[in-house]
């Protein structure tokens, strides 16, 4: 059997190859507009909480332990107004089997493959989530390909990805690896139409759903010791998974008035396909070069329709800094004893400015840590940045300009709270859901799901709409 | 020192698309390169580097390129010493333990 595998052949027999690899009917959700069944989509083709659990609990995923960083908070309070300070607590996600909260995701992942009598998983990815694949794949008995996007055309790579390759052969993984373009999809589907494995999408509603328990065991964690819930969560994002995984966990907790704050690293004016740019920043994720992108429009992943809808959970989404990460990923170290990230650190540093704005007695919690090493380190990331040119500088970080200098805080005040504005971002969510399914009129199922999947109401809809010239029926 | 043999643990390379058979919309950059691919797995013939070489990978998936390396090493490390994260260290601690916030 010769298939036609050019490009245009491959990603003509997408859907098909998808609909192999992941065994979801994803089209028993849709509506035939723009709207879909997603908590219909969550419950029937995912699992259950406790379902979860008992997955994860038999790889030795989760009950990750809560740790309060009273150092931080001390700090934190000195660059505080007077009775300013929240309590910063941190969720060491970096005690799970591959050293980061992307087991969650893997574990169920992987349970399901198996379950479905799948030889083998694949996930296109470069970052922890990976590792967790191939270390959940190795207790499996399963076996697993890691595509990576990981050189530039120099065969350069970014050293947290070329150590995410190590972690994935240490687990047994075949390990792919490409230069920097989004053909990787392509490789991608070539390799399940090739071995007909499972496609460990990052985005199913399992992998989603293996997040939730991250949320629910923070707020029962909580409860259990401190005896009442946090006021605000701060979590990483990126793809999308973790805010949404995260703050569904809550919601199951009854814990709907914290409040769920988003972060990512400013990565703004860097291209995200470049392949000049691609090293020339020191965050492969947890970037606003994913964040935003995948909040305006999340239907862009490897699934036809994606569990993770960030915009559906989050009250606030703030930016933070290279420079400032790397400079809270040391006093992690030096004030906490705790050696994490960097990456992974991007919502601790956003919750340091946060917590600045809070009263001392309320209380912040960090969902998440990464483990640290060669490669993935300040370290690696500051001498490999000094290598390509970047310019390294103390002062203020709001002077630095992503992929020209990283401006590490002269003072740990100059740490500041940068909010994204979400109407702005649920503006364009709104306009790029009209665009790609090319309507002018929309249903009025469809106008309750914008105005759902947006977090806002029918009549903000309406407004963005009207603006636009689209009517509802 | 480039000869390799059959059994060895190798990896090759491919280019995958060349320049003009890339995707649209990609940066002029991008656009200029091909796409390649780089992977590992042990020879299934004899040879050199340089020779296009069929490996089976750890998978058993059986792959034909350009073979580039015997027993490719593991390059990345913890990198040059930074010492501008020594000072914020001590500048941290200073803060915290030695001095005052606002200076």
């Amino acid at each position: 059997m010769n298939r036609d595998m050019s490009y245009a052949a491959v990603m003509g027999r997408k859907n098909e190859i998808m609909k192999k690899a992941i065994g979801i009917d994803f089209d028993a959700f849709e509506s035939g507009g723009i709207s879909f069944d997603y908590e219909r989509m969550m419950r029937e083709a995912g699992y259950s909480l406790e379902e979860i659990q008992n997955i994860q609990s038999s790889t030795g995923v989760g009950n990750t332990p809560i740790l309060e960083l009273k150092n931080l908070t001390a700090l934190a309070r000195k660059c505080a107004p007077k009775g300013k300070g929240a309590r910063i607590f941190i969720k060491d996600e970096a005690c799970n089997p591959s050293g980061s909260f992307k087991a969650r995701r893997a574990a169920t992942a992987v349970y399901h493959a198996k379950k479905l009598g799948y030889k083998g998983v694949i996930a296109a990815t470069s970052g922890n989530y990976g590792a967790a694949v191939a270390s959940q794949a190795a207790m499996a008995g399963l076996k697993c390909i890691v595509v990576q996007e990981c050189y530039d055309s120099r065969m350069i790579g970014q050293p947290e990805i070329l150590e995410k390759q190590r972690a994935c052969e240490a687990y047994g993984a075949e390990v792919v690896q490409l230069t920097v373009g989004p053909e990787l999809f392509y490789s991608f589907l070539c390799l399940l139409e090739e071995t007909g494995y499972f496609n460990a999408s990052l985005y199913t509603p399992f992998g989603i759903a293996g997040v939730e328990t991250l949320g629910y065991e923070l707020i029962m964690q909580f409860r259990e010791k401190i005896g009442r819930d946090p006021d605000k969560v701060v979590i990483t994002h990126a793809g999308g998974g973790n805010v949404t995984g995260t703050a569904r966990g809550l919601i199951k907790a009854g814990a709907e008035n914290v409040e769920v704050v988003g972060a990512s690293v400013d990565l703004s004016g860097l291209h995200m396909a470049s392949d000049n740019d691609f090293n020339r920043k020191s965050f492969t994720t947890g970037h606003t070069g994913f964040g935003i992108p995948f909040a305006t429009w999340p239907d862009r992943s490897d699934v036809p329709r994606n569990a993770a809808r960030p915009l559906r959970y989050l009250d606030r989404y703030l930016t933070v800094k290279q420079g400032e990460v790397f400079y809270i990923t040391e006093a992690l170290s030096v004030l906490e004893g705790l050696e994490r990230g960097p990456a992974g650190n991007t919502s601790l540093t956003a919750a340091f400015a946060l917590a600045q704005e809070m009263d001392e007695d309320q209380i912040i919690v960090v969902q998440e840590t990464e483990y640290t090493g060669a490669g993935k380190h300040p370290m690696p990331q500051i001498s490999f940045a000094k290598q390509n040119g970047i310019e390294i500088l103390f002062g203020d970080p709001d002077t630095e300009i992503p992929g020209q200098n990283i401006v590490f805080p002269n003072h740990p005040s100059k740490i500041k709270l940068r909010d994204f504005d979400l109407t702005k971002a649920k503006t364009s969510y709104i306009r790029n859901a009209i665009n790609n399914y090319g309507k002018n009129v929309i249903s009025n199922q469809d106008l309750e799901f914008l105005a759902k999947d947006t977090k806002s109401n029918v009549d903000f809809v309406l407004s963005v709409l009207t603006d636009i010239g689209v009517k509802v029926e | 020192m480039d000869i390799i043999k059959k059994g060895d643990w190798i990896q090759i390379h491919q280019v995958i698309l060349k320049p003009e058979e890339r995707a649209a919309h990609l940066p002029e950059d991008t656009k200029k390169v091909p796409l390649e691919l780089w992977v590992k797995g042990f020879a299934l013939e004899d040879g050199k580097i340089g020779d296009e070489i069929e490996i089976k990978t750890v998978t058993g998936r059986k792959v034909k390129g350009k073979a580039i390396k015997l027993n490719p090493r593991y390059v990345h490390d913890f990198g040059d010493y930074v010492p501008e994260l020594t000072k914020i260290d001590m500048q941290l601690k200073e803060i915290l333990f030695g001095g005052d916030c606002d200076e």
